[in-house]
Order: C-alpha cells, then structure tokens, then sequence
C-alpha cells in the first residue's frame, strides 16, 4: 500500500518551500505544536536514524567519561599514546603513524559518502553504487588497521587488566572504545554494501519493495546510510582527539 | 493585512510548486562543490591535530588545539556532511541540544575522579 496521505500536506504548506514556515524560536514552537509530525520536510526514515544516533552518541559518551574518569583517578601513570601507538618505519620513530592513516582513511570514506549521496539525489545509479562501495573498501581497510593495531597491542602484552607501560586502566579502556567504533565500522560496511547493491540493480529506479518490509525504496536511504556513515567518522574525530591525541 | 497577503503569497507558491513536488520533495540537494571544500578542510583539519602531536606540543595550548580542531571538524561533519544546517531547526535542536547536557555529566564525573583520586592518595598511602 502507497501512504499518500502520511506525506502529502495541504496546500500553503507545501514541504519545497520551507522558509514558509516560521523560522527560528517560532517555527521550533509552530512545528513541535503542529498536526501529524514534528519533524517537517523530514521522512520517518531520517528522522528515527538521528533518533538513533542520538542515542549512540550518549553510548559513546559513557565510554569517553567512563575513560576520562578512570585517567583521571589513577594513581600510576596514563601510558603515553603517542609512544605506545608509534611505529618505526625504517628505523625513524613515527607517532600515531597508523592512527593518522587510519583517520585520514575514514575522511576519504566520509567524502566518498557525501558524493554518494550527491549523486543519489540525482538518481545517477552507476556513480552512486561506485561511490558507496568505495566507501565500504574504505572502511574495510579501516577496520583491517584496527585489526593490525589490536594485533600489535596484544603481542605487546596488553590486556584489559594490565599492560607494560602503566594504568592497568589503559587496556580496558582502548579495547571497549576502539572495539566497539570498529563494530559500528563493520555494521556500517555490510550497511553499504547491501544498499549498493540495490542501487545498482535499480531498485530505487523500479521503486522495487524490499524483500522484508515490502516498502517501495526511494535513493533517500543513501543519505540515511550515509548519516550513519559520518556519524561513525563523528565518533573516530572525538576519539582520535580524546584517546590518542590527549 | 499583512497576514492575508502572506497566505496569499504562500498558496501562490505552493500552486506554483505542486507539479514539481513529487516524491523526493524531503531530499537535500546542494552543490558538489561544498562537499568538496568540506573534504579539504577535514584533511587539514585531521593534518593540524597530528601534528600537534607530531610536534609534541604540550600543556594548555595542546589541549585547547586538539579541542578546536575536534569540535570544528564535528560542526564540519555534522553541518554539511550530515545535511544539519539546512534542516529545521526543530529536528537541529531536538538533536544537538541533548548531547550539551552531557557537559554536566563531565562535570560530575570530574569531581567524582579528584575525589577518589584524593581517597587513594589519603587512605592508601599510595604516591603517583
């Protein structure tokens, strides 16, 4: 079943014109006291992933305060990052090498998925399935480094109750962050992986239903897909600063 | 009066726009060229805090720099890439006004860290 009636709102409110609304304070006010949904010229589909990447963002939150909190506390002191996460390419000590890559490789992805977005809306198939499947081998190799460094850390004798270098804390607190961004990396990689699959077979073009909901896609799910997408970059720029940097 | 004519101008448009309004009427539409300029300043932006590190600065003009370039890149991220400057500010606020509490949570658990820190130092006779 099609849902005209959800979308379509009447006349003199047209959604292409929104500096017809009130503005500011009071089109905050005019919006949250209106009929039918607060959130105008936004689809439910956008509007529940910000909802969720609000609450993702209080998760994150928990981990960063809980980090900060037990850096804070400690009596023996914080390994330095810059050292534990440096490495020596022919014999001349790097800081952070692998993490500057790693950062500079999520920027890539997060560019590539703006694009993607970009040409979704102009229902360029071709251009859109490319750039998002460029954005998944971004993230993939990410994940790859994650993978490395974790490797790395372990050899190294890290663990979540103690490490080599200082606060047992360190360990417990890198492998909760780190690991749970690299998940968020991972769904998101399988996430753009599906929907550029769909792309490129057309589904949004053909107004194909999907296989679980019987919904008819539209190429908005690109920029909900993206929307998780630079969130997940949102993520690795606090703990790229908070982590490793600070 | 002046309202009469708005509602005028306003059913004018929404007349004028109804063919055009299909289904991808919610879509955000802008320029390649921003994202790219976005892009430009991510990249420099990520080159700046590394080399804070690389150069090894420290103290107060560290953190403050690796806070500046964080937040500036988030509001880069979130603005542009995430489409939030150019949606209503009912769903902007609705958003970004809840994670600003979280500076009181910060305050909190900072007072809960110097005070256990204080209780390690006192009661265990443990020096850092």
């Amino acid at each position: 079943m099609a849902e005209p009636t959800l979308t379509q709102e009447p006349p003199g409110l047209s959604p292409v014109y929104p500096s017809l609304r009130p503005s500011g304070l009071r089109g905050i006010v005019a919006d949250w006291a209106s009929d039918q949904r607060t959130f105008k010229n936004v689809s439910w589909m956008k509007a529940m992933m910000w909802i969720f990447l609000l609450s993702d963002t209080f998760i994150f939150s928990c981990f960063l305060l809980s980090y900060m909190t037990v850096r804070m506390s400690t009596v023996t002191p914080w390994p330095n990052p810059s050292e534990v996460f440096g490495l020596t390419v022919a014999g001349h000590e790097t800081p952070l090498l692998l993490i500057a890559i790693m950062t500079f490789i999520l920027i890539s992805s997060s560019g590539t998925m703006a694009m993607a977005v970009n040409f979704g809306y102009r229902r360029d198939r071709v251009k859109t399935a490319v750039l998002m499947l460029a954005t998944a081998a971004f993230g993939a190799s990410f994940v790859g480094m994650q993978a490395f460094e974790w490797t790395k850390l372990i050899m190294e004798g890290v663990r979540p109750w103690g490490n080599p270098w200082g606060a047992e804390q360190f360990g417990s607190a890198f492998f909760m962050i780190t690991g749970f961004h690299g998940t968020h990396v991972t769904i998101g990689v399988i996430f753009l992986l599906i929907m550029a699959r769909k792309v490129l077979r057309g589904d949004f073009d053909k107004e194909r239903r999907g296989f679980f909901t019987s919904r008819k896609g539209n190429y908005e799910i690109v920029e909900v897909t993206g929307l998780y997408w630079h969130f997940v970059d949102l993520v690795w720029v606090f703990i790229f600063a908070l982590f490793y940097l600070w | 009066m002046a309202q009469a004519t708005t509602q005028a101008t306003v059913s004018q448009a929404a007349a004028e726009a109804a063919p055009a309004t299909g289904a991808h009427a919610e879509g955000q539409h802008h320029p390649i060229k921003i994202y790219l300029l976005v892009w430009f300043w991510l990249f420099v932006l990520s080159a700046c805090s590394y080399l804070v590190d690389y150069f090894g600065l420290q103290g107060y003009l560290r953190w403050s720099l690796i806070l500046l370039f964080m937040v500036v890149k988030a509001g880069l991220i979130v603005g542009v890439f995430m489409h939030m400057a150019w949606e209503r500010l009912a769903l902007a606020y609705a958003i970004l006004v809840p994670p600003v509490v979280l500076l009181v949570f910060v305050g909190i658990m900072v007072v809960e860290s110097h005070y256990t820190l204080f209780t390690r130092l006192f009661f265990s006779g443990v020096t850092p």
